[in-house]
C-alpha cells in the first residue's frame, strides 16, 4: 500500500552528492520569493509597491549616508548570528539571544551607571567585555537546565529571553532610572569615554563593525581549522557516532550556549556602548530573533553569515525608510523576516534532494 | 470575594488559551511533528478573531475565522516540513514570527479598541456552593474546552485513531510498512494543531481580555509548547497543568491588586519563572522523559 498516493506530485529524491549550486543560489532564490510575496502582500494592503521597493530595497544602497546605517546595523546581527550558528551546527537550538543581547546591555551599562564621571581608555573595553560576560552567563542558565536537568533548551532560552525584558524594564523603572530623565524610562546618558569610538568619520559606524568581522573570522577557523570545532559539528550530524568516539554531549552544549551568549552579550553591549548611549527599552529591535534567521540565510557558514547580516541589515534600515515614505507598518518589517526563513528553507530543500516525478507503481516497497 | 474564591473562579477561563494550545500541540507532537510556532498561530487567530468581532460577525464566526486562518498558516509549516523536510524548529520559528507579524499588520488600526466578551453560564445548584461555586460559572467556550480535553483523552484511550497517531509518532517507519499513512496523519495532526492554536489565539482576544494590543499573547504559546512537556505527552496532566498556569497568571494579578510590595516586573515574569522551574523538575527525571516522550519527534519522515 501506498503512503502518500499522489502521483502528481514530485517526490523529493535524495542527492548523492549535496549540490553546491543549490547551496549559492537558495539564499537569492529565497529572497526573490519573499520579495516577491510581501510586495504582493502590501499592494493588498492598499501600499504602492513601487514606492515601497524604491524605499526598502534601493534606498538603503544609494547613500553613503543610509549605507553607513545599514552597517551599523550588520555589526550586531552578525555578532549574534555568528555566535548561533555555532550552536545551530552542533544542533543546540539556543533562540534565547534576544535575552541575552539584553544581559549584555544591561552588564556593560552598569559601570557608566554606577560610574558616570570615571574617565579614562579602559572603560569602554571593560564595558564590551562585561556585557559578553553577561550574555554568557544568562545563557549559562540555559545550558545548566540542560545538560543537568534534561530540559529543553529551547524552551528555556525562549523564557529566559521574556524574564530579561523584564529585568530591563525593573532597572529602567526603578533602581536604574535616570533621575533627571523626566521619569522616561532609560538610563543617565553615558559619558565619552563610555562610547566605542568612531570608525568611519562622520557616520556612527564603530569599532564594534571590526570586532564583528574579526570574530567572524575567528567563528570560521573554530569551525574550519580546530579540533573543538570539528568535534562540535560530529557532535550536531551524528550524535551516537560523538559519543562513541568520547566527545561528551554536555560540554558540546556548554560551548555552544556559552559562545552564543557571548556574542550576543558583547552585540548588546556595542549597542549600548554605541550607537544608543544610553541603557533603554528599545535597545535591541528583535536582534536576537532577526540573528536566527540571518544564521539560517547563511547557511550557518561564517561567510554566508557576513552577507545574510549585511542583506538583513538593509532589510531594517528599508523597512525604516517604508515607514516613513511609503506609509508601510513596523510589523512589515517582521512579516517580511518570517516569509524569508520560510522561503529559505524550502530552496535549502534542494541542497540535499531533487524532485522526480515518477509513478507510484513504479515504487519499490520499503 | 477573597484571593482564594476569584483564583478558583477564574482560574478555568486564564488556563483557557493554554489549554486549547496545548491540545493542538500535543496531538501534532504526538504525530511526531514539533511545531514551535504556536506563538505565532495564536496571535494570528486572536488578530482574525478580533476584526470578525469588532466589525459585527459575532463570537462564533470569530473563532471559526481564527481556527480556520492558524490552520491554514500551520498547513504552510506542514508543507515545509513534511513536503520539504525542512527543519522543523527552524520551520517553527519563522511559522512563529510570521504569525506574529501578520497580527501586528492586520491589528495595527484596532489598537487598544475593544469589543464585547461572553455571558457566563452558570450550573445550577453547582455554582450556589460557597468557594467553590465560582468554578462552575464560565463562559461557553471554556465548557467546550474542557469537552475537547475529554475527547482527546477518550480518543487516545480508547479509539483506533488514538492508535494510529501514537504508531505513527512512535515507529513511522513501522507504521509506515503496515500501511498507515505516515504524512498524511502527520498533515492532520499538525493542522488540527494549527486550528487549536487559532481557538486559543480567538479565546485570549475575544473572550478573555476583549481588547485588542499588538503581542498580546505575551508568550502563551510558548508556555503551551512547554505544558506539552510538563504533562509528559498525557492529556489530563497537560489540563491539570494549564490549570496551575492559570492559576498562576491570575495570582500575579491578585498580588498587584492587593498591592503586595514587590516588583510588578517579578510577577509578570512569574509564569515564565514557574515554566522554567517546573520544566528543570519534570525534565530530570529522564526515565519519565524518555517512557513518554515521543520517538521520532522532530525528525523528518523519508521511506
Amino acid at each position: 500500500m501506498n503512503a502518500f498516493p499522489v502521483s502528481i506530485l514530485p517526490a523529493l529524491v535524495r542527492r548523492e552528492h549535496a549540490s553546491l549550486a543549490a547551496t549559492l543560489l537558495a539564499p537569492p532564490a529565497a529572497l526573490a520569493v519573499a520579495i516577491l510575496f510581501n510586495l504582493g502582500l502590501y499592494v493588498l494592503i492598499g501600499r504602492d509597491p513601487a514606492a515601497v521597493v524604491y524605499a526598502m530595497l534601493l534606498e538603503p544602497f544609494l547613500s553613503w549616508a543610509s549605507f553607513s546605517e545599514v552597517l551599523l546595523k550588520t555589526g550586531p546581527l552578525l555578532l549574534v548570528a555568528q555566535g548561533l550558528a555555532i550552536g545551530f551546527r552542533a544542533k543546540v537550538f539556543n533562540i534565547g539571544a534576544e535575552g541575552q543581547f539584553i544581559l549584555g546591555a544591561i552588564f556593560a551599562s552598569a559601570i557608566p551607571v554606577w560610574f558616570p564621571l570615571a574617565t579614562g581608555l579602559w572603560i569602554w573595553p571593560s564595558m564590551l567585555l562585561l556585557g559578553a560576560i553577561g550574555g554568557a552567563l544568562w545563557a549559562s542558565i540555559t545550558a545548566f537546565w540542560r545538560v543537568r536537568l534534561n530540559a529543553n533548551e529551547i524552551l528555556v532560552s525562549l523564557m529566559l529571553s521574556l524574564v530579561a525584558v523584564q529585568v530591563l524594564n525593573y532597572l529602567l523603572l526603578g533602581p536604574w532610572k535616570d533621575p533627571n530623565g523626566f521619569n522616561f524610562p532609560q538610563s543617565v546618558m553615558f559619558q565619552y569615554d563610555a562610547m566605542v569610538p568612531i570608525l568611519i568619520p562622520g557616520t556612527r559606524v564603530n569599532v564594534s563593525l571590526l570586532l564583528a568581522f574579526a570574530l567572524s573570522i575567528a567563528a570560521w577557523a573554530f569551525i574550519q581549522k580546530s579540533f573543538t570545532g570539528y568535534k562540535l559539528q560530529v557532535g550536531g550530524r551524528a550524535p551516537r557516532a560523538a559519543a562513541y568516539a568520547g566527545f561528551a554531549e554536555g560540554r558540546a552544549i556548554w560551548l555552544s550556549l556559552l559562545i552564543g551568549g557571548f556574542a550576543a552579550g558583547l552585540a548588546g553591549a556595542a549597542e549600548v556602548a554605541g550607537p544608543i548611549g544610553q541603557l533603554q527599552r528599545s535597545i535591541s529591535t528583535g536582534y536576537g530573533y532577526a540573528a536566527i534567521i540571518v544564521a539560517y540565510l547563511g547557511g550557518l557558514h561564517p561567510l554566508g553569515i557576513v552577507f545574510s547580516a549585511l542583506i538583513m541589515a538593509a532589510l531594517y534600515i528599508g523597512g525604516d525608510n517604508a515607514m516613513v515614505s511609503a506609509n508601510l507598518p513596523v510589523a512589515a518589517v517582521r512579516v517580511f523576516q518570517g516569509s524569508l526563513l520560510l522561503a529559505y528553507l524550502i530552496a535549502a530543500a534542494f541542497v540535499r534532494y531533487r524532485l522526480e516525478w515518477r509513478r507510484p507503481a513504479h515504487r519499490s516497497p520499503s | 470575594m477573597n484571593a482564594v474564591e476569584f483564583v478558583l473562579a477564574g482560574m478555568l477561563a486564564a488556563a483557557t488559551p493554554f489549554l486549547l494550545a496545548s491540545l493542538g500541540e500535543l496531538v501534532a507532537e504526538r504525530t511526531g511533528v514539533l511545531n514551535l510556532g504556536v506563538e505565532g498561530l495564536m496571535a494570528f487567530g486572536a488578530v482574525l478573531a478580533f476584526i470578525i468581532v469588532y466589525h459585527g460577525g459575532g463570537h462564533f464566526l470569530g473563532f471559526l475565522a481564527a481556527g480556520a486562518g492558524s490552520a491554514a498558516l500551520s498547513l504552510v509549516f506542514a508543507i515545509v516540513t513534511l513536503g520539504f523536510r525542512a527543519n522543523q524548529v527552524a520551520t517553527g520559528l519563522a511559522i512563529g514570527i510570521l504569525g506574529q507579524g501578520l497580527s501586528a499588520l492586520f491589528g495595527k488600526t484596532y489598537e487598544s479598541l475593544t469589543v464585547r466578551g461572553l455571558p457566563k453560564l452558570a450550573l445550577p445548584w453547582l455554582s450556589d456552593i460557597p468557594v467553590v461555586g465560582g468554578l462552575f460559572t464560565q463562559d461557553v467556550v471554556v465548557w467546550l474546552s474542557l469537552a475537547a480535553t475529554l475527547a482527546i483523552w477518550a480518543m487516545f484511550a480508547y479509539t483506533k485513531a488514538g492508535l494510529v497517531i501514537r504508531a505513527v509518532g512512535e515507529n513511522p517507519k513501522a507504521a509506515h510498512a503496515i500501511g498507515y499513512p505516515v504524512i498524511a496523519v502527520r498533515l492532520a495532526g499538525v493542522t488540527f494543531g494549527g486550528a487549536m492554536a487559532g481557538f486559543a489565539g480567538a479565546y485570549a482576544a475575544v473572550v478573555y481580555t476583549p481588547l485588542w494590543a499588538d503581542g498580546m499573547i505575551a508568550g502563551r504559546g510558548w508556555i503551551a509548547i512547554a505544558l506539552v512537556v510538563f504533562g509528559t505527552w498525557l492529556t489530563g496532566r497537560i489540563f491539570l497543568g494549564a490549570c496551575l498556569f492559570g492559576a498562576v497568571s491570575l495570582l500575579a494579578l491578585a498580588a498587584q491588586a492587593t498591592g503586595l510590595d514587590v516588583p510588578s516586573q517579578l510577577l509578570s515574569s512569574l509564569p515564565y519563572l514557574v515554566t522554567i522551574i517546573v520544566l528543570g523538575i519534570i525534565s530530570s527525571d529522564r526515565r519519565m522523559m524518555q517512557l513518554n516522550g515521543i520517538a521520532s519527534l522532530g525528525d523528518p519522515f523519508e521511506h
